[in-house]
């Protein structure tokens, strides 16, 4: 009897503990639901009650769920974040106060502060190929609201992710690309996200990519802080790859520890369509990338693949799904972690293959080193599969550096120190062998080896990190 | 050169070296000959500082200085190089910048600046032909994928690199065919001068039909039991090792 009082009251005091964190917006989009439209446009608002619905039903993930278990969101949950929903301008000029300095890309470059993205200042989008529409994804649904229907919230409106359905019903904007049939972008489009306020903060943005047959496109998304509040950005990138066509995805993170995010990637992939994800995460507060990949035709190629560094208290969580769901599609997924400190890693590749998804192969592999006994890392494949002539393989290790590569190298005169990061830097070297952009791999090497080294782990020209 | 006085060494607690002397000097040529388990690679790990052997006695002095008080990297600057029994594959670490990085390491050790881009590439073209090693291996990560005769050869073109004062060849000749053997000797026969040294750890008697050893010494349980010149070396193949028991 005394147990199931316990039981009971417990259950209590969870309930109770949960509609805290998600009772003030809940409040909020109540009485503001009608701001939050007026600032946005109606293709964004047309699911958006139903999304705010599902929030209302699931809640902020929390980490008794399953697919939440290797993060924990309570303490960032707890600050109280401001939200921008009359779009106020933020009184920055990034074009001005930000240099994301990637020698030699020649992006097509464009910011989002908060979740805003910011107007146009250079000349760039006039050298655009014909067709090409990359800039705000509020005007893009004002400007061409059947192209933005067609698409948008196709792929989110399936998941059944708190956090994702926040985002459903508070993102008014973000940035939209566009790539008609058979256009070829011939560089690189940077996105910068930079977190800029005075008071902790919660952005919410909302990302649009479409890619039409034989498109190509580059696309690189670097996160950013500028100020040393609580941030809190919820962001989810849906992401529409057409036949035959080729698509890069490059997630950049170097934000301050007082930040969160929450990234959601939705990835669909059109028959014979090629698809690279590489999620780097090199300085960080608490993240969680979600990312799932819907292989919807035959003879897709999917490369999905990160690495993390991560010391102090940080905490990285990516959680990653890849669907076969036709045959003769091929994907290989590549994780890395290296843990110091007091981080913890969460890791779970989720490998779906449906039944008449014959000849599929996928390969996945998580590699973690621990650089001592306080970090944490946790793994979990978990393949379903359906068809039975497929080949797929998974392997996940947890280890410490090798002692006998070490010894090897001090032999040959190599201090302990550096022989550290060569072996740490030589880990992490396969997947920014995945990053098909020379001049983006040259950065990001040049970025770890500084991050390795304990030297400054930001770009140049980003003032907090 | 090197003076090992009554060293005694455990590895995960239990004694190897029983208490080892061993004296070389400049410009001579030691074999150590045992069987296995007699403690010959502990002795080299020993010396070069392998943090997973621990000295529980005796002393090792090199040039003057007590060696087992130097990190392995310290021993490294200060002349001594060890040819692994196995080298090591380290993935991801081009042999290019891991032979950079050694000799730069080892010349901030000894105050000397670093080698400049054009004498690099120089000296690895040079050491390349003296061990006719594959110029495409270089281009690789250390070791990754190399057939047993390209690491043996590997090691000693890394010697070839560094020259060092000391140097220690731990069963190099395993796993060699003898063409390999008589180019990896040749290597090693290449860099002798009156001002270096060298230790030669073999099972067999062949690799010293290459490398002719001024003496030959026999490890057995951790003691060095028996030395003489080469003619020791003919008598160990003839005998094998029971007679000396």
């Amino acid at each position: 009897m005394t147990n199931t009082n316990t039981g009971v009251h417990e259950q209590a005091t969870q309930k109770k503990e949960a509609i805290v964190f998600e009772q003030p917006y809940i409040g909020l989009y109540e009485q503001h639901h009608e701001t939050i439209k007026n600032h946005a446009a109606p293709p964004l608002n047309a699911g958006r009650d139903a999304e705010f619905k599902k929030f209302r039903n699931l809640g902020f993930p929390s980490s008794t769920l399953e697919n939440y278990k290797y993060s924990d969101f309570r303490e960032t949950l707890s600050v109280d974040y401001g939200l921008n929903i009359n779009r106020m301008k933020f009184p920055v000029n990034p074009y001005n106060v930000f240099k994301c300095d990637v020698p030699g890309i020649a992006a097509y470059l464009y910011f989002v502060v908060n979740d805003a993205f910011y107007p146009v200042r250079t000349e760039i989008n006039k050298s655009l190929p014909d067709g090409v529409i990359i800039g705000s994804l509020r005007d893009a649904a004002m400007e061409h609201p059947e192209l933005v229907s067609r698409y948008y919230g196709k792929l989110a409106e399936k998941q059944s992710d708190g956090f994702a359905a926040f985002n459903g019903a508070f993102a008014q904007d973000g940035f939209f690309i566009y790539v008609p049939k058979n256009v070829v972008l011939d560089r690189p489009v940077q996105i910068v996200n930079i977190m800029r306020s005075d008071v902790d903060f919660m952005a919410n943005s909302r990302n649009l990519v479409i890619a039409e047959e034989g498109a190509k496109v580059q696309v690189l998304v670097c996160d950013h802080t500028a100020d040393d509040v609580r941030f809190f950005s919820n962001r989810v990138t849906e992401v529409f790859v057409g036949e035959n066509a080729v698509y890069e995805h490059y997630k950049l993170e170097n934000v301050s520890k007082k930040t969160t995010d929450v990234s959601t990637l939705l990835i669909k992939q059109a028959e014979n369509s090629n698809v690279l994800a590489n999620i780097i995460t090199l300085h960080n507060g608490i993240t969680r990338n979600n990312v799932e990949i819907d292989l919807d035709g035959e003879h897709c190629e999917t490369t999905l693949c990160g690495m993390a560094l991560s010391d102090q208290k940080q905490a990285l969580d990516n959680f990653t799904s890849i669907l076969h769901n036709k045959p003769n599609c091929h994907s290989t997924e590549l994780f890395k972690y290296i843990l110091d400190d007091e981080a913890k890693g969460g890791f779970t590749g989720r490998l779906y293959v449906a039944r008449d998804a014959q000849k599929t192969q996928a390969y996945q592999t998580n590699k973690n080193i621990l650089l001592n006994r306080t970090a944490k890392m946790r793994t979990k494949p978990q393949l379903e599969i359906h068809a039975d002539d497929v080949k797929c393989s998974h392997g996940a290790t947890i280890g410490q550096l090798d002692e006998k590569a070490m010894f090897y190298m001090r032999q040959r005169g190599i201090s302990e120190k550096e022989a550290r990061m060569l072996l740490m830097y030589a880990f992490t070297a396969d997947v920014i062998e995945n990053i098909r952009i020379d001049a983006l791999k040259d950065r990001i090497k040049m970025l770890v080896e500084k991050r390795l080294r304990g030297e400054l782990s930001k770009c140049e020209g980003c003032s907090i990190c | 050169m090197l003076e090992i006085k009554n060293l005694h060494a455990t590895v995960n607690g239990k004694e190897i070296l029983k208490g080892v002397d061993l004296t070389v000097k400049k410009g001579e040529v030691h074999a150590i000959m045992g069987p296995n388990g007699s403690g010959k690679s502990t002795l080299a790990s020993v010396i070069t500082g392998n943090p997973a052997f621990e000295v529980t006695k005796g002393k090792v002095i090199y040039e003057g200085v007590d060696l087992l008080e130097l990190s392995p990297e310290e021993r490294a600057g200060a002349g001594v190089f060890l040819s692994f029994q196995y080298p090591v594959e380290i993935p991801g670490v081009s042999m290019v910048n891991f032979m950079r990085a050694a000799i730069n390491e080892q010349r901030k050790y000894r105050g000397q600046e670093p080698v400049s881009a054009t004498e690099f590439l120089r000296l690895m073209r040079e050491k390349k032909e003296l061990v006719e090693m594959d110029s495409q291996l270089t281009n690789r990560s250390v070791n990754e994928g190399f057939s047993g005769g390209e690491k043996k050869r590997n090691e000693i073109f890394q010697m070839a690199m560094l020259e060092p004062k000391l140097a220690i060849l731990d069963e190099t000749d395993s796993g060699l065919d003898i063409d390999a053997l008589r180019i990896v000797a040749n290597g090693v026969n290449k860099l002798k001068t009156p001002e270096n040294a060298s230790i030669v750890i073999t099972h067999y008697q062949r690799l010293l039909d290459y490398i002719i050893p001024d003496f030959v010494h026999v490890l057995h349980d951790g003691k060095i039991i028996k030395s003489g010149d080469k003619s020791l070396a003919l008598e160990l193949e003839e005998k094998g090792y029971d007679w000396l028991k």
